[in-house]
């Protein structure tokens, strides 16, 4: 443990195990698997629709159109969320050698997030239905509300307005929670320790602004701007520190060497502090938002990209010398394969948001296969690295199959990397059909080849999930000799 | 600064949060703060009133009993409604809401999309989409009879073969003759889409001439 090896006083891995509330971490990466499934299962719903194999159309609770904000939503606050705290949950203690401020809360938030999360599901799925009813007019005009019960309107905050309140309570909770032993550490801080301190105070502020000045505040073009900072936020302010910061943790511990360059480390993070936020707009191209903040937009973006590549960099000058770890550590694995999609997501942003290629792909399918690469190539894939490594150390016990590990990595990286590709060049053909003129239907009917390719994609990726939950159940059902924590767990899912 | 937890607390959590917002929310928040909002009332206009007792007339059992009378109120009523089930039913995750002044979209849809349309208690949040399964929506108003959006709505199919649009039975009490309360006020949202314009109802020149479709 490299911070542990820093400090004055000698620390053995079980004291830092003493700092980590094991089932917690466990709790955490179930419930987010839990959510998976479902929004998996949510994704492949609605990409039959497409594709005229939808079984179950004309049923009410399972309306694609609904479906579909179960399927981000599942995957934002569902799983990625729930991963994450998981992995604070292990990472923060371990780093600043003080546990959370306070474990009741933490089962408290556990307890809540939960909650929060299948409220917002069950209020996606049944509030349209209940809108019509002659009590929920009543209320409205009681109250001066007039808002959907279900879906608010905005993309990745459809959490119903009457659950927004709740879920910022929730974030401020978690951010005190893991701020405390933050505070409490002596500086200078590790990087990991930057991302995640920005990190609590952007989410809570990313999901205020997006779920409240819309609703009540601004209206009109304005909404759109804060919608488009919302959108472009909550990937860039939430889950890409999360996701980074972990990086900076797990990718030197199982090198077992400190990251390449301190000095990029530190612009990783300030240049992405700083041009991340200012991107927003460029969700929303050739709207009537004012055309000089577009174009700050655009430009912002690219200064992204340009931090991007000094972070990779950075992170392929730590492999340096130990490149076959790629091939022979399936976590380091997914890590660097995550990084690639990342790379490849942030270079496609920096053209993608350039006016020119906007006329063409805006609206299309070519946006869909970039949130995909994003959420899933590069997010998902760096958490399945993470509870590749540590399911066996909290549940005490190594795998049942590495062979199912990899069936999960190659099945998901594969059917992303063919979802992305597929869709991308789907966006094209759409784009070129609209600029044509031709009659809607051509368009359509133009990208059935594309969505039966994404549906099997899909599928894949399904499959590895399945695979995934069919080891770990095993791995739990089928209890092998419970080995020491330390050296021996080298040998843990190579 | 760049490594303390002050620095990183105050400046990067905080301050450029505000930097990018007040740059990038703020600034066109100023610029349209004279824009008056206005109410579903307000927008109520006679092409959407006239589109509203259409359908008062064509299924008037329903219509009597979920809104009884033609006026401005239970049009604004019904507008509203019309934007929740937009909302909820996900509409918005495959109908944009707004023409781009490039790629010939306002030879498609009609006039290019602009800042005072979204200045309604009915844009907000507001309704620009991000994808377009299906077509633009901004300029749809008027442009389809009201049976042909019932039968549309109760099944795609019947109408556009090729259309991957889910079906809405629950709009109707039985069959698409009998639109209920949801069916009704989903209708008069879409036929009020484009209503403010003096080209409505805009129809597009298109090189197929099977444009209906």
């Amino acid at each position: 443990m490299t911070t542990a090896n820093k400090t004055s006083t000698v620390l053995t891995s079980d004291d830092l195990d003493h700092l980590v509330d094991q089932e917690l971490v466990k709790g955490y990466f179930l419930a987010g698997l839990t959510f998976l499934t479902i929004s998996m299962i949510a994704g492949i719903l609605v990409a039959l629709q497409l594709v005229h194999w939808n079984p179950l159309d004309g049923i009410e609770v399972l309306s694609p159109g609904r479906w579909r904000m179960i399927h981000t939503n599942a995957i934002a606050y569902g799983f990625l969320a729930n991963v994450f705290l998981g992995m604070l949950h292990w990472v923060v203690p371990r780093l600043t050698l003080r546990p959370v401020a306070s474990r009741p809360l933490s089962l408290f938030i556990f307890v809540a997030w939960q909650l929060i999360v299948f409220l917002t599901a069950a209020a996606i799925v049944i509030g349209p239905s209940l809108q019509a009813m002659p009590w929920v007019a009543d209320l409205a005009k009681r109250t001066g509300l007039c808002m959907s019960l279900g879906a608010q309107g905005l993309e990745w905050g459809e959490t119903p307005f009457w659950i927004d309140p709740i879920a910022l309570l929730g974030l401020a909770l978690v951010a005190v929670n893991f701020m405390v032993p933050i505070a409490r550490a002596r500086a200078p801080l590790y990087v990991t320790l930057w991302y995640f301190m920005a990190a609590f105070v952007w989410t809570f502020l990313t999901y205020a602004m997006g779920n409240l000045l819309p609703e009540y505040a601004v209206g009109g073009t304005s909404a759109g701007a804060i919608g488009g900072l919302f959108i472009h936020d909550l990937v860039g302010l939430f889950v890409t520190p999360l996701g980074w910061g972990m990086m900076y943790y797990f990718v030197p511990i199982m090198l077992k060497k400190p990251i390449w360059s301190h000095g990029l480390s530190l612009v990783g993070f300030w240049g992405l502090a700083f041009f991340y936020p200012l991107n927003g707009i460029h969700h929303f191209l050739y709207t009537p938002i004012p055309m000089f903040l577009q174009y700050g937009a655009v430009i912002a973006t690219v200064a992204v990209e340009l931090v991007v590549t000094t972070v990779i960099i950075n992170f392929l000058g730590t492999l340096r010398g130990q490149g076959q770890q790629v091939i022979t550590n399936l976590p380091i694995r997914y890590f660097y394969t995550g990084m690639i999609f990342y790379f490849i997501t942030c270079f496609q942003c920096a053209l993608q948001v350039t006016l020119t290629f906007q006329k063409l792909i805006h609206f299309t399918d070519w946006v869909v296969g970039h949130a995909h690469l994003v959420m899933f190539g590069v997010f998902s894939l760096w958490l399945f690295g993470v509870m590749t490594y540590l399911f066996p150390r909290v549940l005490h016990r190594p795998w049942y199959s590495t062979r199912l590990c990899e069936y999960h990595y190659w099945l998901s990286a594969a059917g992303v990397l063919v979802m992305a590709l597929d869709l991308t060049m789907a966006g094209i053909f759409q784009g070129y059909y609209w600029a044509s003129l031709q009659s809607w239907d051509v368009s359509v009917d133009g990208s059935q080849p594309f969505w039966v390719t994404r549906v099997f994609a899909g599928l894949c990726m399904f499959a590895g999930l399945l695979c995934f939950l069919y080891n770990l159940w095993m791995t739990y059902r089928v209890p092998q000799e419970v080995y020491e924590t330390g050296p021996a767990l080298q040998g843990s899912p190579a | 600064m760049f490594e303390s937890k002050a620095g990183i607390l105050w400046v990067g959590g905080i301050g450029f949060f505000v930097i990018a917002f007040l740059s990038n929310g703020w600034v066109p928040m100023l610029m349209y703060q004279d824009l008056k909002e206005q109410t579903a009332e307000e927008v109520v206009n006679s092409r959407v009133l006239y589109q509203f007792e259409e359908i008062s007339r064509r299924y008037p059992q329903t219509f009597k009993q979920y809104y009884g009378d033609v006026n401005e109120d239970t049009c604004a009523e019904a507008l509203r409604l019309g934007r929740q089930l937009y909302i909820g039913e996900g509409c918005w995750h495959c109908h944009s809401q707004f023409v781009r002044p490039v790629s010939n979209e306002s030879l498609r849809w009609g006039e290019v999309a602009a800042t005072i349309e979204f200045q309604n208690e009915l844009q907000r949040p507001v309704m620009f989409g991000t994808r377009r399964v299906g077509p633009d929506l901004s300029r749809e108003g008027g442009r389809r009879s009201n049976d042909w959006h019932a039968v549309h709505f109760f099944q795609p199919k019947m109408l556009s073969p090729g259309s991957p649009m889910p079906a809405y039975p629950w709009f109707f009490d039985g069959g698409p003759d009998q639109p209920n309360k949801r069916g009704i006020a989903i209708m008069t949202y879409v036929q009020w889409l484009g209503s403010w314009l003096e080209s409505y109802p805009y129809y597009e020149e298109l090189k197929d001439s099977d444009s209906e479709s």
